[in-house]
């Protein structure tokens, strides 16, 4: 199946050298990721053991997409607890209590570390284990951290999943682990897909509920569907599972290559391969080459947010003939982004970490046809008249595998076509 | 520990950001973690703001935490001053920096920049987002203004807008029109839209007029005791408020001008015919102290409804809240916990709430219409058109919003007179409003399907609360098949007076007689 990645024109960006700056870095705590998970998750609800920056965190987060009875909420550290005046553990436990009293849907409780608990060292294993002697077997407890000293936005679910890994229980027996948040009309695509090349073994992680079986062992692969799993990788890796090592299924073509290394790890005939996934491939190219008409060409000048950046950049040099100038992620494992790296055309600048300020000015000296970012970077950028795409939709937006391929060019093409439409130009922002 | 699901203000460090950001050429140097920038989408996202907020965070991580954080601090204090050359700086600590006691306050001071370094304590663990707002501009107007000459015409200065503000850029303009139409020069609008070079010359303005208290009033004091600047208590939202405002005004400042009020359209409105079916509308009032106090004035004395419950988010406003809930014969409801005013309102099943955002969906839920009437703030708070809430026209814009959500006079006589129309039912929701069904109707669709099997008993909104509104009370199926020939904004009511007159006169079973006595009984 060699023939699916298509060689390198001129040389990858595996070894290209690392920018890396440290100043005011501009991107959400792993906090974030609890908007996503507790969605995803539905017996399951995440407590922050944190401040009132956490809570409002939260809310901004979310505010601006969904309002529904949250499935998490924010246990806010007051004077007393820090002064040590109450037993932050006895506080917690109380909090806990009159949550399940109020939400007996609840199976699965995270409690969910912050800066100020971090700070303080509040030992929320400890509280893990000790609410789940209480509550077992109704209710699993176990503990992650979202701090922004320990986590930057995805890495949140990273947190969170390696944290699940050591409670799955043992099998000996050969199964795919496919691990990674997807909306859940992703999720069924990939497993018919998976189906499909007759791999019948699959579980997810994290599953929708805590009932679900997903086990590990010493004859378990899994597969990553997102590239900031590091912690999750090697929390795996311990339990003797094996990773398979391949590009994101992002595009028809990371798609493509993220299934052969599974084809190729489960003996599938090339055949059966073709025959799966050849029309599925045939309606991505073709959803995909529609938007890219408007992509051909391009600029694009990545910010760090999510760590999607390194497969986002491949696909949108490889498959929408985009030129990236620069593509700047928080963190870079060579074990989960070394496979995107390889496929990158030589070229952009890779940076790691963030000086926000030298970064802008980079990016305005470089004026790219398009700037993906942050939320705080995008209405100042488009009113210096730089054409802007948020990151985070990014992350909240079913973008991977085959079907999806179309709608991520779109959500890049979007922002470039609406520039082209509105009749203003020349009009500065108020 | 405090469980909390929605949170009504921020930390306090969010509230000096809406003063820096408002102000200009001022810098803010946070000590932060990493994450802590969310705060910058507040302001570009939900404001549309076209700049970044004036903020430097200093973004710690873990690995800072047993090095040097306050080299970090003092290096990202220089490279903002350098980067961005401010007339002044402040300096504080988020809620985690508080933890690791750096004193950024007084690490800036050592740098020996040569601008005013403004150290601000505001502690994390105690206060909220107001309290910031409040302290940081009265730190800013203690180190920067001194005592002046007085203009030699007579002036003011507009205090308490902010960045973030509910409808502070429009109320602002609403108010120095006015303020102009007095003869009244504004010396200084603070915080938003000054510099700290305007904040020097505070002094200058005869009084001051406090737009906000929540975000001015340590201000207001400070100048009236430094400067011999009184201030004006009235805040001028409301027709009468407005009234009161110019009155106030006038007596502070001499002017004898005539004030045209053609421009106030609110006070016909709700006299014309067409708005007698707003009498006595029962709403529940809640937000912050200021708003709450305003909107009960209107509610009462220039819309006609009944005031049945209010409160306010915001402690520092308690006393007045409560006093003035007294005043209209209610409870004040003075919390931040968003799952006890979800409580109070269903209890209560007012026909309209007037509150913040968090009560539009509380509204939403329970099939209640909903106007907003203060901050926390969402992206539907910054109207493109000019939409003020203070003056006469913020009167006028009052009026219109706060009719909106309601069914109209008329269409509400044709929905009791065409009730098995099917285009034109209650399900269907106010006509203005495509496609917004109240939840409280859908939710309601399994018990009109399962009708006429038995005695029911009642469904509440939730599913979850009818015993506790219901106790031991049967409605027979002929009542309830009655109940819900009544309009759906009416149902609840209808259907909480009839159980309480039910309660009260030891019926167990309400049959169509005790739907119709209970009726004549809550008559008005």
């Amino acid at each position: 199946m060699t023939e699916l990645m298509p060689p390198q024109m001129s040389g990858g960006c595996r070894n290209a050298p690392v920018l890396k700056q440290r100043g005011q870095r501009e991107v959400f705590c792993g906090l974030t990721g609890i908007i996503w998970l507790h969605r995803k998750m539905q017996d399951a609800f995440f407590l922050v053991v944190g401040s009132r920056t956490c809570a409002h965190l939260l809310q901004s987060a979310a505010g601006v997409m969904i309002f529904a009875e949250p499935r998490f909420g924010t246990a806010i550290l007051e004077e007393s607890d820090l002064a040590g005046l109450n037993d932050a553990h006895a506080e917690l436990d109380r909090e806990v209590e009159t949550l399940l009293a109020r939400r007996p849907d609840i199976r699965q409780l995270f409690l969910v570390g912050s800066c100020p608990s971090e700070v303080i060292k509040l030992d929320l294993n400890r509280a893990a284990e000790r609410l789940t002697q209480a509550y077992a077997p109704k209710v699993r407890v176990l503990e992650y951290s979202g701090s922004g000293i320990e986590t930057t936005f995805t890495q949140g679910e990273d947190a969170c999943l390696a944290a699940m890994v050591p409670v799955l229980p043992k099998t000996d027996a050969r199964n795919l682990v496919v691990v990674g948040a997807l909306p859940d009309v992703v999720e069924d695509q990939m497993l018919s897909l998976l189906d499909g090349l007759g791999i019948d073994n699959v579980q997810v992680l994290p599953v929708r509920t805590i009932d679900a079986d997903v086990a590990v062992g010493p004859n378990t692969v899994f597969a990553l569907t997102q590239p900031f799993l590091g912690d999750t990788h090697a929390a795996l890796t311990r339990r003797g599972a094996r990773h398979l090592e391949a590009p994101f299924p992002l595009g028809e073509e990371g798609t493509t290559a993220w299934l052969s290394a599974i084809a190729t790890e489960f003996d599938v005939s090339a055949e059966t391969f073709e025959q799966v996934t050849k029309a599925p491939r045939r309606r991505a190219r073709a959803a995909v080459a529609k938007a890219a008409a408007q992509l051909s060409g391009k600029s694009v000048f990545f910010f760090p947010d999510s760590q999607l950046e390194i497969p986002l950049a491949r696909f949108l040099t490889r498959e929408c003939d985009m030129r990236a100038l620069e593509v700047g992620s928080p963190y870079i494992h060579d074990a989960i982004h070394g496979a995107e790296l390889e496929l990158l055309p030589a070229g952009p600048q890779i940076s790691e970490g963030q000086d926000v300020d030298l970064q802008l000015d980079r990016c305005r000296a470089q004026k790219p046809d398009l700037t993906v970012c942050g939320l705080g970077l995008a209405n100042p950028l488009e009113a210096e008249g730089l054409c802007t795409k948020w990151a985070i939709e990014l992350v909240f937006t079913p973008v991977h595998f085959y079907e999806q391929a179309g709608d991520l060019a779109g959500l890049f093409a979007r922002p470039l076509r609406r520039k082209g439409i509105l009749a203003d130009k020349g009009i500065a922002a108020a | 520990m405090k469980l909390t699901v929605w949170t009504y203000e921020g930390p306090p460090h969010v509230g000096a950001m809406r003063v820096a950001t408002g102000m200009k050429g001022l810098h803010y140097v946070l000590h932060a973690p990493q994450g802590d920038t969310y705060a910058d989408l507040l302001f570009t996202m939900i404001e549309r703001r076209d700049h970044r907020p004036p903020v430097t965070y200093t973004t710690f991580q873990a690995r800072d935490l047993g090095a040097d954080t306050a080299g970090l601090f003092k290096s990202a204090c220089q490279d903002a001053y350098d980067r961005f050359q401010p007339e002044a700086i402040i300096v504080g600590a988020s809620c985690t920096a508080e933890l690791i006691q750096d004193d950024p306050g007084g690490l800036a001071q050592t740098m020996g920049l040569p601008i005013p370094v403004i150290p601000l304590e505001l502690p994390s663990y105690q206060r909220k987002e107001n309290f910031g707002a409040d302290e940081t501009f009265f730190q800013i107007v203690k180190h920067l203004a001194k005592p002046m000459e007085k203009t030699a015409r007579v002036s003011c200065n507009i205090i308490g807008p902010t960045a973030l503000g509910f409808r502070h850029r429009d109320d602002v303009q609403e108010i120095t029109n006015l303020l102009f139409e007095l003869g009244i020069e504004v010396n200084v609008t603070a915080p938003m839209g000054a510099t700290p070079g305007d904040i020097a010359k505070m002094g200058q303005a005869h009084f001051n007029v406090l737009l906000y208290p929540e975000t001015g009033e340590m201000t207001a004091r400070h100048c009236e005791k430094t400067f011999d600047q009184p201030y004006t208590k009235v805040v001028p939202i409301g027709a009468g408020a407005t009234q009161d405002f110019i009155e106030e005004i006038r007596a502070l400042s001499g002017s004898t001008v005539d004030i045209d009020t053609e421009r106030l359209r609110q006070t016909w409105w709700s006299r014309s015919v067409d708005s007698t079916y707003l009498t006595g509308k029962r709403v529940f009032i809640f937000g912050d102290g200021t708003h709450v106090k305003t909107a009960a004035r209107i509610a009462r004395d220039e819309m006609g409804f009944e005031v049945v419950g209010m409160g306010c988010y915001n402690r520092e406003f308690a006393r007045d809240v409560r006093k003035l809930a007294k005043d209209y014969g209610v409870e004040a409801l003075i919390t931040d916990d968003y799952l006890l005013v979800e409580q109070t309102i269903e209890a209560l099943q007012p026909e309209m709430i007037l509150g913040t955002q968090m009560e539009r969906h509380i509204g939403k839920r329970l099939g209640i219409p909903c106007a907003v009437i203060s901050a926390p703030v969402h992206v539907q708070d910054f109207p493109a058109r000019y939409s003020p809430q203070m003056g006469f026209e913020g009167a006028n814009v009052i009026f219109d919003t706060w009719i909106h959500p309601l069914v109209m006079g008329l269409e509400e006589h044709l929905l009791h007179m065409f009730r098995e129309d099917f285009e034109f039912h209650d399900a269907a929701g106010p006509s203005h409003h495509a496609g917004h069904a109240p939840a409280a109707s859908v939710a309601r669709q399994p018990a009109l399907a399962a009708e006429g099997l038995a005695p029911q008993t009642p469904q509440e909104c939730s599913g979850q609360k009818e015993e506790a509104a219901s106790g031991q009370i049967i409605w027979l199926a002929p009542a309830e098949r009655e109940l819900k020939k009544i309009p759906f904004f009416v149902r609840g009511k209808a259907r909480r007076n009839t159980e309480f007159y039910a309660a009260e006169k030891g019926v167990a079973e309400i049959s169509v007689d005790t739907l119709y006595e209970a009726k004549a009984h809550f008559a008005r």
